[in-house]
This record gives structure tokens, C-alpha cells and sequence, in this order.
């Protein structure tokens, strides 16, 4: 089954492309990229004028919530909801229930997957058993399994030792430690950014040193060890420092920064809405600094990766006082339309910059195939209408919970259609694309 | 205003409050504080009359519904409710079903199903009555969520202060304490600085909230420049539990370093008022030859938080003429 | 804008009404003043100053906020309440016949609220009401002791009484449009 996408702007960095050309499929490869390709018995599709093709997007921190929290969200539903935003992988958090510390649980999440068929999912396993931070979980195995990075996320690993030891042990396979950076103690029971606007709710707060020491450690372990760190949903401008300076230094540290991160800042927490528990996640939205420090390291280069933190959580559990609330917002549908509304359109960046941040990055971080539309490449193409406009609606997310800060946002930008191994698996009806 | 005979004609600008509930002074404009505390001056008689009662509040019915333990808030809440001929009913925590593991929205709904009129609720966790306006169609009155305000208090604390000052503007008001946990010191700072009071703050560096300045307040680590000149010197409690979150070394350190003592007290002005929300740690934040002595009027505040309380119910039981629950 | 009585006739009728109450009281022994706010006040102040000139004797004076009392507080659905201000009254009401002061008398509602209050203070021996306009349009059985004027008035016209202490100057006057 061939298939030719013609007349779009294809938007390839890997490969150095951007401009007019024609993408041809065959399978569940990319078979060709190049100018006036003959159509040969292939399937036409017409990239309608100003539609932009670029590798599959991949989001490299989604909480899946499979196994055991079937509730908020599942690998089919999540899955979903990826390919509604734009996605063709995620790599998916192992704080389920039971933790995905072990091949079964790996192998649950990659058959529920299977039985999906909808976004590629590449799990990541626990750093220690059951993330309890004691010992290392069995590292190999769960490559074996199938997973392609490590991280205890929801918590840092819990002591320097051990994160050392992870790293030296991952390193053996080349797979990257991921962390969520942040000094336990100077957190304490804080629930929002330690700042006027929680001080002004009467809010405890977390510094944005707790994450830059977190970030500080990482980099000085992958210092010594040799083996990648990924900083994972950084927001605060010290830990954007403390990235800089290992980079220079040539330290394997990566870092990937959420959309929230770079849109909101902690004045949400009492406007519109005051206490607003869709406005509650981890790391805390932070103030302009921070926020705009973020966007800084995005045009810089200095952040690799945009991820979403995908998080969901059931209605009732958010719908409760701001300090019992659980942390967390989901992210999959609402991503592109805000990098593209407020990265890309405001002038910052450049597409070719967006598809690094949201595929050819990923995909280099996670060592996984993708972010690229080179020859024999999987065919998983994420189609982008850049001027489309975009209302977003959380009573019509995808996702089986609606979590969001976002709801009734009018944004420039979307996804029009995304196809996974050359199988369209979703069409935006309002972009009028006729696939 | 002066009227033809050289009356003042306390007639306020403001008549009514623009809001169904009061959440925090933060939301109140200094008309309607006005309002609030010249309302209260017409309240406090009602005390003094053989019958302490009046009907305009008869068969309207109050909830108060608190979730931490308090007795001086609820039995003043329940004397001004009643002095109203409100029918009051009391729900205390530990006795009802949250304990059973029923959310704060659901017990507010399943209320709510009752019709009380009001509800007042005091709450461990700030936004906690934000949650409930956003809930319920019942008025609700902040008695004080987690850290973040207590509106009634901060009411009946200017009532105090004007009582012998006349008037908030210009004053030098000095608070002491722990600024970082107290819900009594935001709302004190939300209606001192709308009213024109000049604020300082004065703790140790780890009970200072982050930007306390942008609070239109003066910092200090120094009690005797916070007290220097002070017409209203403001002590808050001192949590004892504090000393185990390291915020301070211990109780006799904390009293050594800002505790109020007579000493302390001469640099201030010499008709000072010396205030403290409840219950005192004498010894820590307050001498007690200070707390008893003739500068305090602590007793008065408590007095008058009956008054201010019944204001309150009163201009709140009319309900707002724009706002319904969401 | 008919000016119904001026500053001097006025003048007049508290000096008819003071003497009428000595008469009926057979001089002002335990007799207290109350008037009812607002302007009620002033007139009750001015009464005693009349008492004080006929008698020689001191007739105890206070003012009485009857907001509290409405009937029809809380009765709308919404809607800002009435302003509510001090009562004063610094002497015992018991055993003493209360003289109840108000401005105009209409449907008797505000004298039924004044009443009720009154007994919240103690037991009189007994109560008399002064008003200065009576214009009719009882919805209550209320009657006053001492009418400073009879007025036929209309529901959708509105009485304004105006004193000196409080509005610069004496008169009552009749306007279109309802109300008191």
C-alpha cells in the first residue's frame, strides 16, 4: 500500500529539509521525500497550502496510569488522546499500580498497546523496586521487556548513591537515567511555587532551588559516571543554569521542559479562578523569571525536548481543597496548539526548531526510531495546520480525564492529521483535510 | 459627613456588600470595610440591653461548620447568630461524617440539600471556603482557612483600634509573630493597608513570607524598630510545633529575641494598644505582665467580635444582588 | 412640590403637643421620650425642650433604631439590608410611660416595629405615640395619641418631613411618587 502526501511544506532537520515537497509511503515506511515524485499507483493525498509534514511527534513523559489506575486514564484512551494531539509515540511513566519495575508489568503496557493500535508506546521502568529507592530494580530485564529509559518519577532516586549506581548500571545499555529533580526536604508538604502568589493564598511553597539542586546532583553523577541524565519537566531558571553549565563542560545531560512551563506562571493560582486544582502540578508553575527563562533555553537550544508531564486525574479526586489535590494536568491534546501559538507564532522559533524540540529529540534521548522522515524511516508523520484555529474544549478531550488549566483557550495552531507506521489514525474534521 | 446641627452623619458611602460570601478582606473595598465596622458600632448595643436580642435574622439558619477545633470563634459566631434570632446549628469534625471519609464538597452539598441560609466554616486548608462558594448557593462566611485569611478577626481587630483611635489612617500598626502560618496577619495586612494604616512586620527570617513587601508592609528581623513609635503593637501566636520544622531554636530563644515585654512596650507610643488574636503563649510572644497589663485590650477584642460577627450575618443574610454560586 | 406646613407652624404644633401632653399626663412625671430614627430624634429632643419649659423638669430623652425590627427585612429575595444605627437609651424603661416619637405615621408598620423593641427593653407602664404627620393609609390597627397634622395624602404620593438639625431647615412637604 503506497500512499503520496503531495504539496506540503515538509519540515525534516535531520535530514536539513524545509520546504515544498512530496512524502511517499509504502507501508509502513517511508519509501521517498523529494520534489514532483511520480504518483506510480499510490494513493493521493493533497496537502492542502500552508499544511506542514514533519516525523511523528513523540511525547517522552506521559503517565499512561495502566496498570491500576485504570480510572484516570488507560493505554488505550491515553493512546487516544495521543494521536488526537498530534503524537505518534509516548514513552510512558512507570508509577502505575503495581510500579513497572518488571517484565510483566512492562509486557502488560506493551500488550494493551498492541491491542491499541493506535500511538507507539515505549515504556520506561523504575530505577528501583517498586521506586521505593532501596535497590535497583532489574535494569536489564526491563530493556529486555522493552523498556528504553529508567526514572523513579513522581520523586527523585533517593539518594545520590543510588542514582550513581543507576546511572553506571543503565549506562551499560546506553539507557538514559530520567529524574524529577527535586531536594525532598526543602519541598516539604509544599503544594504551589514559593512566591507572592502563594503567599498571598495562604499556600506552602517549593523553591525553585529544591529542583535545582536536584538538577545540580544529576549533572555531577553523569559527570562522573559517563552516562546520560535527562532532566525531566524542568521550570525553574536555576536548574536552566545548572543544564548550561554541564553542557559546556560536554556532561550527557539533556532536559525537556512542558508546555506549562513556558505558557503560565504562578499568578494562575488566584486568576481566574482562585485555588483552581487544575492549576496544581509538579513542579509548580513558577513565576514570569522562570517561565520565561524556559524560553529562553527553548530558542537557545540549551532545552532538547518539549514533553508534556501528561498526567490525568478523575474529576473527584481534583474537586477537592487545593492542598489535598493530587499534582498534575494532562497535556497530550493541548501541546501543539500552544507551542505553536505561543513559540512558533510569537516569532521565537522557527518550525524546524519545534520538530527537533518535539521529535527529533525524543527519539535521540530515547535512542527509539523516529524524528526523522529519512528513507526506510517508520512511516509516522505528524501533519500540522499551523494557522488553523484552535478552541480548546476540556469536555471533548480524548483523554478519559479533563485536568486542564487550558479549557476555553483560543489558540493559533493544530494538528491536522497523524499517521503511525503509515496508518492514519487521526483527521482534525475541522481542519477540512481531506484524508 | 456633618450635618446642619454639626452631627457626624456616619452614613456610609458604601450600603451594601458587593459579594454573597466574605471569603477574605482581600476581596472587600475600604467602603465596605466602613460599612462593616460602623454596622458593628450599632451591634455592640444590642450586648447591653436587658433582652440581647433582635429579630432580623429570625428564621434564617446558620451552619457553622469547623473543621478544626476552636471554641472562641464558634461560641462567638454562635452568640452573634443568636443575639440575631438566627437558628443556629453546629457541626463540629470528628462527630460527622467526614470522618467516615465524605469530601468537603459532598458534606457541603448534602447541607446545602437542608437550606441553611449561611454557613460558616473554618477549615484546615486555605481555599477551603473558595471551594464551598464555588459549591454552594448559602452565603459563606470565612472563620478562617489554613493559612490563608480570617476575615471576622482582622474585622474585629480595626473595630478595636478605632474604638480609641477614631481612625486606621496614619497609624503605625506593628505585627509580631509567626507571618509566615498566620491567616490572622494577611487579612490584618489586606484591611490595615486598604484603610491606610502604615504596617511593619517583625519575625525571624524563616516565619517571614517570601515577597512579604510586595504586601505594601515593612519587614523587619528588629522587634524594637517594628515597636519604635507604634501606636498598635499586634502579637501573634507562636505555633509550638514550629520548632520542629528548625524555624527557630526554641520557645526562650523566640521570647528573648521578640517576645513583648514592658521593656520593649516604652518605645512605643505612650497610649499603645497591645493586641493579640487568642489564646496567648505567655511567655513566648507575650510578657504576661504585658498581656495583663493596662495596655491590652484583648479582652476588648473578644468582646467585640460578637458585634463585628453580627454585622456581618446581618449585611450577608440580605444576600448580593448580582452574585449567585457558580 | 406643596409645602404642607413651614418652619413656624410647625414650631406651633410641638408647642400644641406639648402642652397636650402635660394635660393628658397630668404634668410629666415618669414620662420618657423616645424617638425613633432618624428624625424623630430631633423632634423628641425639641418635645423635651418643650416639657422643660412648660414644667421645670427634666424629661429623659433617647433615640431608638427600629431597622432590626422591620417586618420586611430579609422578605426580597435580594437586595442590600437597611443601615442599621446605635439605639440609645440610658435610663429604664420600666414603670415609666413611653412617649414614642416619629415623623410620619402611614402604615403603622414602623410604630409596630418600634413597639416590639421597646418591649425588648423592659415593661412601661404604658406607650404613647406623637407623630407629627399622620397621613392615613393604616395596614395595622394603629392609632396615635398626639397628631401634629392630619394629612390626606395619596399611596403613590410621599410625605418628607425636613428639621433643622439634620436637613438645615423646617417643612414638611407632599412630592409625587411613593414612599413615606
Amino acid at each position: 500500500m503506497k500512499k503520496l502526501l503531495k504539496g506540503g511544506r515538509v519540515v525534516d532537520p535531520a535530514n536539513g529539509i524545509d520546504g515544498p515537497y512530496d512524502v511517499l509511503i509504502d507501508g509502513d515506511r517511508i519509501a521517498r521525500v523529494g520534489r514532483d515524485l511520480p504518483v506510480d499507483g499510490a494513493e493521493v493525498v493533497e496537502i492542502p497550502p500552508g499544511f506542514v509534514v514533519c516525523p511523528g511527534f513523540i511525547d517522552m513523559h506521559v503517565h499512561l496510569r495502566e496498570p491500576g489506575q485504570e480510572h484516570k486514564e488507560t493505554v488505550a484512551t491515553g493512546t487516544a488522546s495521543a494521536v488526537a494531539g498530534g503524537f505518534t509515540a509516548v514513552a510512558c511513566m512507570p508509577n502505575t499500580s503495581p510500579v513497572n519495575d518488571n517484565a510483566n508489568v512492562t509486557s502488560l503496557i506493551l500488550a494493551k498497546a498492541a491491542e491499541a493500535r493506535l500511538a507507539r508506546v515505549y515504556p520506561i521502568g523504575a530505577v528501583s523496586k517498586g521506586s521505593k529507592g532501596e535497590l535497583l530494580a532489574d535494569i536489564a530485564e526491563l530493556r529486555d521487556a522493552g523498556c528504553v529509559a529508567i526514572t523513579d518519577d513522581g520523586h527523585p532516586v533517593a539518594t545520590a548513591l543510588l542514582l550513581r549506581r543507576a546511572l553506571e548500571y543503565a549506562g551499560m545499555f546506553g539507557m538514559p537515567v530520567i529524574e524529577h529533580c527535586e531536594d525532598q526536604t526543602l519541598k516539604g508538604d509544599g503544594v504551589a511555587h514559593e512566591g507572592f502568589h502563594a503567599a498571598s493564598l495562604g499556600l506552602r511553597g517549593i523553591p525553585g532551588v529544591a529542583e535545582a539542586l536536584g538538577v545540580e546532583r544529576g549533572v555531577l553523577l553523569s559527570e562522573l559516571t559517563g552516562s546520560a541524565f535527562h532532566v525531566a519537566h524542568m521550570s525553574a531558571r536555576a536548574s536552566l543554569r545548572a543544564v548550561r553549565k554541564g553542557k559546556d563542560i560536554g556532561v550527557r545531560v539533556t532536559c525537556e521542559v512542558a508546555p506549562h512551563h513556558f505558557t503560565l506562571t504562578d499568578e494562575a493560582l488566584g486568576a481566574p479562578i482562585p485555588y483552581d486544582t487544575n492549576v496544581k502540578m509538579n513542579p509548580p508553575l513558577r513565576e514570569a523569571a522562570d517561565r520565561d527563562a524556559m524560553l529562553r533555553g527553548i530558542v537557545d537550544g540549551t532545552v532538547d525536548a518539549i514533553a508534556t508531564d501528561h498526567a490525568p486525574h478523575h474529576y473527584d479526586e481534583k474537586k477537592v481543597e487545593f492542598d489535598r489535590a493530587p499534582f498534575g494536568i494532562v497535556g497530550l491534546e493541548t501541546a501543539v496548539p500552544l507551542s505553536l501559538d505561543r513559540l512558533v507564532h510569537t516569532g521565537l522559533i522557527r518550525l524546524p526548531r519545534l520538530v527537533e524540540l518535539m521529535s527529533t529529540s525524543p527519539a535521540r534521548i530515547l535512542r527509539v526510531s523516529g524524528g526523522t522522515l529519512s528513507e526506510g524511516a517508520p512511516a509516522d508523520i505528524t501533519v500540522l495546520a499551523p494557522d488553523l484555529r484552535v478552541r480548546i474544549q476540556a469536555s471533548a478531550l480524548r483523554s478519559r480525564s479533563k485536568n486542564t488549566p487550558f479549557d476555553g483557550w483560543e489558540l493559533r495552531g493544530g494538528v491536522a492529521a497523524t499517521i503511525v507506521g503509515g496508518r492514519t489514525l487521526f483527521v482534525n474534521s475541522d481542519a477540512r483535510f481531506g484524508l | 459627613m456633618t450635618t446642619a446641627s454639626g452631627e457626624i452623619d456616619r452614613t456610609p458611602a458604601v450600603t451594601a456588600l458587593r459579594h454573597k460570601d466574605l471569603l477574605g478582606i482581600a476581596d472587600l473595598t475600604p467602603g465596605e470595610i466602613a460599612l462593616i465596622l460602623d454596622t458593628a458600632e450599632a451591634m455592640k448595643e444590642v450586648a447591653t440591653r436587658p433582652i440581647k436580642k433582635v429579630p432580623a435574622l429570625r428564621g434564617k439558619t446558620v451552619v457553622n461548620l469547623f473543621f478544626e477545633p476552636s471554641t472562641r470563634t464558634r461560641t462567638s459566631f454562635e452568640i452573634a447568630e443568636k443575639r440575631l434570632s438566627a437558628d443556629t446549628l453546629n457541626i463540629a469534625i470528628g462527630t460527622s461524617s467526614v470522618v467516615k471519609g465524605e469530601t468537603l464538597a459532598d458534606t457541603a452539598l448534602n447541607l446545602e440539600a437542608m437550606s441553611p441560609d449561611m454557613i460558616v466554616l473554618r477549615h484546615s486548608a486555605s481555599g477551603a471556603c473558595h471551594l464551598l462558594s464555588r459549591i454552594c448557593r448559602s452565603a459563606i462566611i470565612n472563620a478562617g482557612d489554613g493559612m490563608h485569611e480570617h476575615p471576622t478577626q482582622a474585622l474585629l481587630d480595626a473595630f478595636t483600634i478605632r474604638e480609641r483611635k477614631k481612625d486606621l489612617a496614619g497609624l503605625k500598626v506593628a505585627i509580631i509573630g509567626d507571618l509566615l502560618h498566620s491567616r490572622v496577619l494577611r487579612s490584618n495586612i489586606h484591611l490595615l493597608t486598604k484603610m491606610g494604616a502604615e504596617v511593619w512586620v517583625c519575625g525571624p527570617p524563616t516565619l517571614m513570607p517570601t515577597d512579604i513587601r510586595r504586601f505594601g508592609v515593612t519587614p523587619t528581623s528588629v522587634v524594637d524598630e517594628a515597636v519604635a513609635d507604634a501606636d498598635v503593637v499586634m502579637l501573634l501566636r507562636i505555633q509550638l510545633e514550629r520548632m520542629e520544622g528548625a524555624y527557630f531554636p526554641s520557645l526562650r530563644e523566640y521570647f528573648r529575641v521578640f517576645g513583648m515585654t514592658e521593656a520593649r512596650l516604652r518605645l512605643a507610643k505612650p497610649d499603645v494598644m497591645i493586641m493579640h488574636p487568642g489564646p496567648m503563649n505567655r511567655g513566648v510572644e507575650i510578657a504576661s505582665e504585658v498581656a495583663d497589663g493596662p495596655y491590652s485590650v484583648i479582652l476588648d477584642q473578644v468582646a467585640n467580635g460578637v458585634a463585628v460577627r453580627m454585622a456581618v450575618l446581618y449585611l450577608l443574610a440580605g444576600g448580593a444582588e448580582h452574585e449567585e454560586a457558580a | 412640590m406643596p409645602v404642607v406646613m413651614d418652619a413656624d407652624r410647625i414650631g406651633r404644633t410641638l408647642a400644641r403637643i406639648a402642652h397636650e401632653i402635660v394635660e393628658r399626663n397630668k404634668g410629666v412625671e415618669d414620662l420618657a421620650l423616645v424617638g425613633v430614627r432618624t428624625r424623630g430624634v430631633p423632634i423628641a429632643k425639641r418635645l423635651a425642650r418643650a416639657l422643660r419649659e412648660i414644667t421645670g423638669h427634666d424629661v429623659p430623652t433617647g433615640a431608638l433604631d427600629i431597622t432590626l425590627y422591620r417586618d420586611d427585612l430579609m422578605r426580597h429575595a435580594v437586595g442590600p439590608q437597611p443601615q442599621v444605627r446605635r439605639t440609645e437609651i440610658p435610663f429604664s424603661i420600666d414603670n415609666r410611660t413611653i412617649l414614642l416619637v416619629d415623623d410620619v405615621l402611614y402604615t403603622g408598620r414602623t410604630t409596630r416595629a418600634a413597639l416590639d423593641a421597646l418591649i425588648d427593653f423592659g415593661r412601661p407602664k404604658g406607650i404613647q405615640l406623637i407623630v407629627l404627620v399622620d397621613r392615613g393609609h393604616r395596614e395595622l390597627p394603629i392609632k396615635a395619641d398626639y397628631v401634629g397634622k392630619n394629612l390626606p395624602t395619596s399611596p403613590d404620593e410621599s410625605v418628607q418631613v425636613r428639621v433643622q438639625e439634620i436637613d438645615g431647615q423646617d417643612e414638611v412637604v407632599v412630592e409625587q411618587g411613593g414612599g413615606s
